[in-house]
């Protein structure tokens, strides 16, 4: 809750706060004006989900809280709370996220313009609460939008935003808001939350195109043959790329209105003069960030580019990258087995036929590893000089204690000779 | 006093429908539309009557209608229930629609029961209809919690060899306020019941037996009749449950106070096609006996909630 009130000295009405990034998700969902909650308690989202329990059961928010068996339910009650034509959120992370997978289709399929936070962490075996992208890189190609955020602020801003983005009408897709699980979600930062009035005017109540009315009966996902089906695909394609303009009139109103920029699709740091770019999504790019400041010191010319929207992904603005600098370290919290980190397939594919810049993968932070920025300075160095192989498994370590796992991967890699 | 005569001519189920000849479902609907009239929305899990409304871009359904996945029904509800409540508190509706979960005994007995029990134990204004086919008719006729013992299906060729599930009492456990079952052969009894299920606030548990021709392998002209017939035999039992006691109805009441003669499970199952492999083997008896005993047993047991027999 507020501890500090209004006191940011500029007589406006925002709100600074002490809070995790947890309870800030749920300060900003109250501050958007939800009406309907469904959610389901998992590790490390149930801050979250406590935080709105809580302010509607103390008369801070008017709200409908709908506490169901399952995320599978979780995303249903979305969805239909949605349909009804009442703003709707929830909140999942990892095995949560993928037990709703079903669902998360048909969110997309069905348009409904709902929010949902998905605190990123590892998926099991062995269980792992800790962060990673794997969750939602594995949802992917459901149809949703998907936000990465860096920073405590920039939770907040993303819920406002999401809202006002997936709500347009030439949009109408739902939009994830992912968080990096405790580094974000349980650490402390002073933030702040804009009050709900002025987030009123930016984001009034939520005007549906289509919903479940008794005096405009219209039935909703009925079956569709081979003959319409692939229009509808289509239409959620469009509203694909709908969304990137309407990020960035979104995130450009956003900032006339309250005053931060957190980037739009993307947000870039020191890239103009840049040779080399660090490619990286949540709080890898924060710490990546540091890396710029560190390397820029020893006369290294780096950059940062962070992917901020990872759906729709920023398709131009890497072409545009391609053209500005000699090469690309894509660093990756997941993996896709069988290929190499998502976003480095996915970068390589906006680039080609466009730039023939090297592209080197580094595969860092799985299941909540600590990735230090003397890491990926180090890597970076590596890279400059051209001795990162194209896909680095960067972080593995050699302690007594860690042996085990390292000796069964070579004993693994010998099995075939 | 209820009439055929007096039920609203309003139709909301229209023509075009793709449902099979006789099919129970469309039956029912029909008849739930009337009770229930037109300020209501209907969530539809996966099953036959996803399919026969209609295709895209039509639909024979004149309420407003939201199709969702399989286990999926009781949370559907759930959000829908919410919204509207939103919607009412934010002015902008006056009334809140009536909300009506429909779904087979698969997207029940199986996969949904998480999603029913759950929507059911927080306590959730809505009603949840039932239709129970007893086997997974949509996707062919596959075995279902439902499926009586002794009966084929695609997945049991030589006849099941469990008992169905007994899920109207696991809704009683849940103590909800309002749990019945209806028979297309009484459709009065099922208006009046559908009528009461509106009028009361909470979750609402209303099951059908709902005998479909090409799965049970009988004409299709024969529904109501197979319908009958499973009440009148006791594989069907009309009641309802309501404030911690149970009311048997229609047929079921005279059966059980003596009025009229409980016809042998044997009849109705000679009905049905699907009965056939079991009852022509020298188990067939067996299986009979095991069902005769299955019927006085739930007797047994339903008694147990009526206060004159405790």
């Amino acid at each position: 809750m507020p501890n500090q009130g209004n006191c940011d000295g500029e007589g406006g009405k925002a709100l600074r706060v002490l809070e995790t990034g947890n309870h800030l998700v749920a300060l900003a969902v109250r501050a958007a004006g939800v009406e309907v909650v469904p959610a389901y308690p998992i590790t490390p989202q149930t801050q979250v989900i406590e935080k709105v329990a809580e302010l509607i059961a103390g008369g801070h928010m008017d709200a409908e809280y709908i506490p169901v068996e399952s995320e599978h339910s979780a995303c249903a009650a979305l969805i239909a709370a949605s349909l009804t034509g009442a703003r709707a959120f929830s909140a999942t992370s990892a095995h949560g996220l993928a037990y709703m997978h079903e669902m998360v289709h048909f969110a997309a399929g069905i348009r409904a313009p709902v929010v949902m936070a998905n605190i990123n962490r590892a998926l099991g075996p062995g269980w792992n609460i800790w962060c990673d992208h794997q969750d939602s890189i594995s949802q992917r190609d459901t149809g949703w939008l998907q936000i990465y955020v860096a920073s405590h602020q920039e939770v907040i801003d993303s819920v406002i935003q999401g809202f006002k983005i997936t709500e347009n009408w030439s949009v109408m897709l739902p939009l994830m808001v992912n968080l990096d699980a405790f580094v974000l979600s349980h650490t402390y930062t002073d933030a702040e939350v804009p009050e709900i009035e002025e987030v009123r005017e930016f984001l009034p109540p939520y005007k549906p195109r289509w919903k479940l009315d008794p005096r405009f009966p219209v039935t909703h996902g009925s079956v569709v043959y081979p003959d319409d089906f692939s229009e509808t695909r289509q239409s959620m394609q469009i509203g694909q790329n709908n969304a990137r303009r309407v990020i960035k009139e979104v995130c450009r109103d956003y900032a006339e209105v309250f005053g931060r920029w957190h980037g739009d699709m993307v947000e870039e740091y020191l890239i103009d003069d840049a040779e080399i770019a660090i490619v990286a999504m949540g709080t890898l790019a924060s710490e990546s960030r540091v890396v710029v400041d560190v390397l820029r010191q020893e006369g290294l010319r780096v950059g940062l580019f962070r992917i901020r929207f990872f759906r729709p992904f920023p398709i131009e603005e890497i072409r545009s990258l391609g053209e500005r600098v000699k090469s690309i370290l894509v660093i990756d919290r997941n993996y896709s087995y069988g290929m190499e980190g998502a976003v480095f397939t996915e970068l390589k594919g906006a680039l080609y036929g466009f730039s023939n810049v090297p592209v080197r993968n580094l595969i860092v932070g799985l299941g909540g590893r600590d990735v230090s920025y003397e890491l990926i300075a180090d890597m970076t160095r590596k890279a400059i000089s051209g001795e990162l192989g194209e896909i680095t498994w960067g972080d593995s370590r050699i302690t007594p204690s860690h042996r085990v796992t390292l000796e069964c991967l070579e004993e693994f890699k010998k099995l075939l000779g | 006093m209820v009439t055929l005569k007096s039920l609203p001519e309003e139709e909301l189920f229209l023509a075009g429908s793709t449902a099979c000849h006789g099919c129970p479902s469309s039956l029912a609907l029909r008849i739930a539309f009337k009770a229930l009239g037109s300020n209501m929305v209907l969530i539809v899990v996966a099953s036959c009557t996803s399919v026969l409304q209609g295709s895209y871009p039509l639909s024979a359904i004149n309420v407003p209608l939201l199709n969702i996945a399989f286990a999926a029904g009781g949370a559907g509800a759930s959000g829908a229930v919410a919204g509207f409540k939103a919607l009412k508190k934010r002015g902008e509706i006056e009334e809140e629609p009536t909300v009506v979960m429909w779904g087979g005994d698969g997207g029940t007995y199986d996969i949904g029961i998480q999603s029913l029990s759950g929507a059911a134990e927080r306590e959730t204004n809505f009603i949840y209809f039932c239709y129970n086919n007893e086997m997974y008719s949509n996707t062919g006729t596959q075995r279902s919690g439902a499926t009586p013992l002794g009966a084929w299906t695609t997945t049991t060729p030589a006849g099941k060899h469990q008992h169905r599930k007994d899920i109207a009492q696991i809704m009683i456990a849940h103590r909800i306020p309002y749990v019945a079952t209806v028979s297309l052969a009484y459709p009065l009894d099922f208006y009046q019941k559908m009528q009461k299920a509106k009028s009361i606030v909470g979750t609402k548990y209303i099951e059908l037996l709902a005998p479909c021709p090409p799965g049970w392998k009988f004409p299709s002209s024969k529904t109501i009749e197979v319908s009958r017939l499973a009440v009148q035999s006791g594989m069907w039992l009309l009641y309802e449950h309501e404030n911690g006691e149970t009311r048997f109805t229609a047929a079921t009441k005279k059966i059980i106070e003596g009025k009229v003669k409980k016809r042998p499970v044997k009849e109705y199952l000679e009905m049905q096609g699907r009965f056939r492999p079991v009852l022509e083997k020298p188990e067939g008896k067996e299986a009979e006996d095991l069902l005769e005993k299955e019927v006085t047993e739930s007797i047994r047991r339903l008694k147990g909630w009526v206060p004159e027999y405790i």
